[in-house]
């Protein structure tokens, strides 16, 4: 789940992180008001869950309320990267004199959270590690240990940050070590972290990403999710317990299990289709579930075809075949669909689905061919 | 001859007494598995499935009065860790956590410390492993497979079961089946069980499951190049996968550019590993 910058930011500041004063705005009216309080020059900033609002015209500085009212009502209008604008933050404008990166992520690789940091912030720091990987500084942390002093200083001396704000620059480390682990976060990014003309460092931007398989234990920030970032049939299906992902295709994919349902849309596209979707029913596969799922993938009008790809191990294809009747009987889909059964009591499961007018299919392949072709029916 | 588990197994499940726990510990046992102890805090004393499994409090309890020597996890994801935890310090060398949805912070600090013990954990996030024939441990269905002399080891679930019935149409048996999860960071990798099968005298081709996200396959793929004579065939899930998108398991996800199947198939096929555009070409490549 991923968190907008005011939110991150927000959670900073709890956490002793200094950053702006800014608040957020949902109309022009409110961001000249804000900007009114604040006095001075202002930046509006798009609060979209998509990088490079920037560049897209996204943040921009304002001289005066008045033109902060201005640049609002033009921000607030915009889509960026087709995600529409609906909250703008007003923080004050800050004099900057340097912009440095600092971020905790998880290394996969190494099993362990690691600090990154680098003296070039400001632009994506991917773009940094694909031109300049030498100016990204690395420090794994033991997990059980957690965040050393020594080790932020030992960040402080890498990304050549003068002696002056050490002992500040330990404080945002521990400070930003801490939002990610109370928080359970995947992620938590400040680009950039900016040394002011006033001689201190503060956090203009903030990112965050959480865990969503840790959200249980963070009910406060589980409300914090912004639904607009996800396709509508995604935020369905999670009611559901189902885990969907819309594709451009048009062959909808109903399987049981995650890399079995990877491999179903692979061998689709194999046989010269185009999946519309990455949809895992799970386990089981009860009448409500395949009912659910059918009327999610249906919402896509592009689909033409569904296929069903289940293997039937301790659930048994028979109950299966019952339960995708059930469903049928409730929604009553009106395209062809696809089916294939295998494993136990696949050929029970097959006969009960076939009096249902159902295609069905023995293997994979097959499947996917008898599904390409029904596209065309 | 297996790996990991055999028919000398003796096994504590964690979570007996729940839906999951119960039905797969029956599974278990009508397969043959030596289903020794369970625990369930509060239902020590009690026995479950007509007096056939003893249930204790705790696993120190259970390994003290039982024997037990692997443990498997049935409980919750907000208890998973905590379960592993317990097994470990209660001197169980080998832990299998089926449990899906575990928080990625709470496995760097399980694996950190598994690690420091010296204790293998299969999983999170996995259905466990089947040796066909001797033992299951784990959820993985016991009849589609047959006994043989593959060894399969695979991050997913129903996709594992595909091949081993796929195999098994073709006449073809497995040594033991490995699912090491889905999940970003686990217990068990490609990597330990691909070298558990070159030195198991019994497995003679191998066959390696595995998906977008992380770099584990590319490391597989290393690994295989150096240090291994038995041949692997090889099937990557995802090449149709979307970037920055979690196809339901946590661990299969494109993260900036890394991870896609294109890299995993090119990686592998540099390794002289036969890599199979779908799964059902599994069994011929392997009788190649």
């Amino acid at each position: 789940m991923k968190l907008h910058e005011y939110q991150s930011k927000q959670i900073f500041g709890r956490y002793g992180i200094p950053v702006p004063k800014g608040r957020v705005a949902a109309t022009a009216t409110e961001a000249r008001q804000i900007a009114e309080e604040l006095g001075g020059r202002v930046v509006v900033k798009s609060q979209v869950l998509v990088g490079g609002r920037g560049k897209a015209g996204g943040i921009r500085l304002a001289k005066t309320a008045k033109e902060a009212e201005e640049v609002a009502t033009q921000i607030l209008g915009m889509e960026i990267k087709g995600l529409p604008v609906r909250k703008v933050l007003i923080d004050p404008a800050a004099n900057i004199e340097q912009e440095i990166y600092l971020g905790i992520t998880n290394d996969r690789a190494a099993r362990r959270p690691v600090f990154m940091a680098s003296a070039a912030g400001g632009v994506e720091i991917e773009e940094v590690a694909r031109t300049h990987p030498e100016k990204i500084i690395k420090v794994h942390i033991d997990p059980l240990l957690g965040l050393r002093d020594y080790q932020a200083r030992d960040i402080a001396i890498g990304i050549d940050l003068p002696k002056d704000y050490w002992k500040q620059f330990g404080e945002i480390c521990r400070g930003l070590w801490k939002v990610y682990v109370e928080c359970d976060a995947t992620l938590v990014e400040i680009n950039p972290l900016v040394i002011l003309k006033e001689k201190s460092l503060m956090a203009l931007d903030g990112k965050m990403l959480l865990d969503d398989n840790a959200l249980f234990r963070h009910s406060d920030l589980a409300e914090m999710r912004d639904v607009d970032e996800e396709a509508p049939a995604e935020t369905e299906a999670r009611k559901y317990g189902l885990s969907f992902i819309k594709l451009n295709g048009n062959i909808g994919c109903m399987v049981n299990g995650a890399g079995l349902a990877m491999t179903t849309m692979d061998i689709v596209k194999l046989f010269g289709g185009e999946p519309a979707n990455f949809l895992d029913i799970g386990g089981g596969a009860g009448a409500d579930k395949v009912a659910a799922a059918m009327r999610i993938i249906l919402s896509d009008k592009n689909v033409k075809v569904i296929l069903f790809n289940v293997f039937g191990g301790i659930t048994r294809c028979d109950e299966v075949a019952k339960g995708i009747l059930t469903a049928l009987d409730e929604v009553k889909p009106t395209i062809p669909m696809v089916v294939r059964l295998v494993g136990t009591n696949a050929e029970e499961g097959r006969k009960l689905l076939s009096d249902a007018k159902m295609i069905t299919a023995e293997t994979l392949a097959d499947a996917a061919r008898k599904s390409v072709a029904a596209v065309k029916l | 001859m297996s790996i990991l588990v055999d028919k000398n197994t003796r096994l504590l499940v964690q979570g007996i007494t729940g839906n999951e726990g119960l039905f797969h510990t029956q599974q278990m046992l009508t397969y043959g598995t030596k289903v020794v102890a369970g625990t369930r805090p509060g239902k020590g004393g009690e026995w479950v499935l007509d007096g056939k499994v003893p249930v204790f409090d705790s696993c120190k309890a259970a390994v003290e009065t039982t024997g037990a020597n692997a443990s498997i996890i049935f409980v919750s994801a907000s208890f998973a860790p905590d379960a592993i935890f317990e097994a470990a310090d209660a001197g169980i060398p080998f832990i299998v956590c089926i449990t899906e949805g575990v928080a990625v912070q709470d496995m760097m600090r399980v694996r950190e410390y598994l690690d420091q013990k010296q204790v293998r954990l299969l999983g999170p996030n996995c259905p466990g492993l089947l040796t066909p024939g001797e033992t299951k441990v784990g959820i993985i269905p016991g009849n589609i497979a047959i006994p043989g002399n593959i060894g399969v080891v695979s991050r997913s679930g129903t996709l594992t079961y595909e091949v081993l019935y796929a195999l098994k149409q073709a006449g073809l048996g497995a040594t033991t089946c490995v699912g090491i999860g889905g999940d970003p960071i686990n217990g068990t990798d490609f990597i330990d069980c691909l070298s558990m099968f070159e030195d198991d005298p019994h497995t003679e081709k191998i066959v390696m499951i595995g998906e977008i996200g992380g770099t584990d396959e590319e490391k597989a793929a290393q690994f295989i190049a150096s240090k291994m004579t038995k041949p692997v065939v090889s099937f990557i899930a995802g090449q149709t996968a979307p970037p920055g998108k979690r196809m339901g398991h946590a661990g299969a996800i494109i993260e900036g550019g890394a991870g896609t199947a294109a890299d995993k198939v090119r990686a592998l096929e540099e390794a002289g590993v036969k890599v199979a555009k779908h799964p059902e070409q599994i069994p011929e490549m392997l009788k190649e």
